[in-house]
């Protein structure tokens, strides 16, 4: 509607895209973030995009990096009669070995869905005879409302609320994939809204160390078309820079106010991710006084190993190895309404979108149901 | 999980209260009004568009590009994760389902 200085049509962009990608040559470009998979998919864009550009979908979907030695832990809580657990909705159908969340509270467990960390602190405080354990998932952009969320909890003097910590940063899980290698990504896409809190000068380290383009992005569609356009431009010239096509949100600098309540939190730590293991420095625990708020520590449960169910590749699916048709069990035993694994379960998980959207366009349709 | 939702703050709680450790807004989602926490903008105030993620205002946005944001969520996300949020979306519009 607005012509003018940077306000294209998305027709102009996917003009820009068809250009760039003519100049870059064949590129793999990686969207770390599971909403940015599901709005590419959702907004059709992936059926217009050239042939020679292949999108990648990465590791950021909270529920679908989350290790199963985490479901399982979660699942012992879930099952003693002092806890209750606080979870984000998706959490509750991940299934562990001893079930899934919403399995163990059909069969009595006391397990509430909530929208905000809040939630869970207002939770312990009505029930003063219980532990109220919330499950801490998620990229930079929740680990803030959690931090505010202990010490809401700290200020009140509600002992009974705790954390089953996940939180993970999505920085270290971007270099681990590069450094493995297995995965060739030519430039990121990244996310949006984990961008707000962090800010673009956070991926200085991926374009500087390891020479690839990295331009953050909102999630409509003129903004993904920007952000791809910016990635094949700098290929094109073999460039590998950071850049914010997201600058409504998105600073620099990040959120000072959110990255002050995570130090305040949180420590940097070593974190356990589904099929990829133990990456460095990728995920948070809980800081000096506030370790009192894990609720590892207050039940003594372990995390256990890492582990797939049979058959089960969304290890592979998280890091860009595979797409979802080539799981064997995709479209067939494993569905939305019975997932075996987390990608498929998680309304942002890479094969829920599969799932969804490429059968909702007759594309492929048949091979999906091929066993 | 890490999608956030614009609205416009219409009401502020605990500005001003010695007792109040964390302001509160009021915000409206078109419609919808759900409660966040200004803890990480603590410079938002009555009728700021704030993005809101999980009950917690993220940042502060100009209206122009809040009402933008609306229009490609309900296309980009749909009305049911919008619902999932607790945020009407308007009538669901060519969801087909």
């Amino acid at each position: 509607m607005m012509a003018g200085a940077g306000r294209r049509s998305a027709a102009e962009l996917l003009a820009e895209v068809r250009a760039a990608a003519e100049a870059a040559g064949p590129a793999a470009i990686m969207e770390v973030c599971g909403t940015h998979t599901v709005a590419l998919f959702r907004s059709g864009l992936r059926s217009v995009l050239p042939a020679e550009l292949r999108l990648i979908s990465g590791p950021g979907c909270p529920v679908c990096v989350t290790s199963q030695g985490y479901i399982d832990a979660a699942c012992e809580l879930a099952a003693r009669r002092d806890v209750t657990i606080c979870t984000y909705g998706d959490m509750v159908r991940v299934p562990g070995r001893r079930g899934s969340l919403e399995r163990l509270r059909a069969e009595g467990a006391d397990v509430l869905v909530v929208y905000s960390a809040r939630d869970a602190v207002r939770a312990a405080g009505e029930r003063p005879g219980r532990s109220v354990v919330f499950l801490a998932v998620g990229f930079e952009t929740t680990a803030p409302a959690t931090a505010a969320a202990v010490l809401a909890a700290d200020r009140a003097g509600l002992g009974n609320f705790l954390v089953l910590p996940a939180h993970k940063r999505v920085v270290p899980a971007m270099e681990a994939l590069l450094a493995g290698g297995g995965c060739a990504i030519d430039g990121f896409l990244c996310p949006g809204h984990v961008s707000v809190v962090i800010g673009a000068g956070a991926y200085e380290p991926i374009a500087r160390r390891h020479g690839r383009p990295c331009v953050v992005a909102g999630f409509e569609p003129a903004g993904m078309l920007a952000g791809i356009a910016a990635i094949l431009r700098q290929l094109a010239a073999r460039e590998a820079r950071v850049e914010n096509a997201y600058g409504v949100a998105v600073r620099q600098e990040g959120n000072a106010a959110a990255l002050r309540l995570i130090d305040e939190v949180f420590a940097p730590a070593p974190a356990d991710w589904r099929a990829i293991g133990t990456i460095p420095a990728s995920g948070m625990e809980l800081r000096g006084r506030y370790a009192a708020y894990d609720a590892r520590r207050r039940f003594g449960v372990e995390l256990g190993g890492n582990y797939e169910p049979p058959g089960c590749r969304c290890g592979q699916v998280i890091q860009g190895l595979l797409d979802p048709p080539e799981c064997a069990l995709f479209g067939g035993a494993c569905t939305p309404t019975a997932p075996v694994g987390p990608c498929m379960v998680s309304s942002e998980g890479t094969c829920a979108a599969w799932y969804k959207y490429r059968r909702a366009a007759g594309r492929g349709g048949g091979q999906a149901r091929s066993d | 999980m890490c999608l956030a939702v614009p609205g416009r703050i219409v009401a502020v709680s605990g500005a001003g209260d010695e007792a109040a450790v964390e302001r509160l807004a009021t915000v409206d989602f078109q419609g919808s009004r759900v409660e966040a926490s200004l803890v990480m903008t603590p410079a938002a105030d009555v009728g700021d568009w704030v993005l809101v993620h999980a009950g917690f205002a993220l940042t502060v946005l100009d209206e122009a590009d809040a009402l933008e944001t609306w229009d490609y969520l309900r296309q980009a996300v749909g009305a049911e994760t919008l619902a999932e949020m607790g945020l009407a979306a308007g009538p669901a519009e060519g969801g087909g389902t």
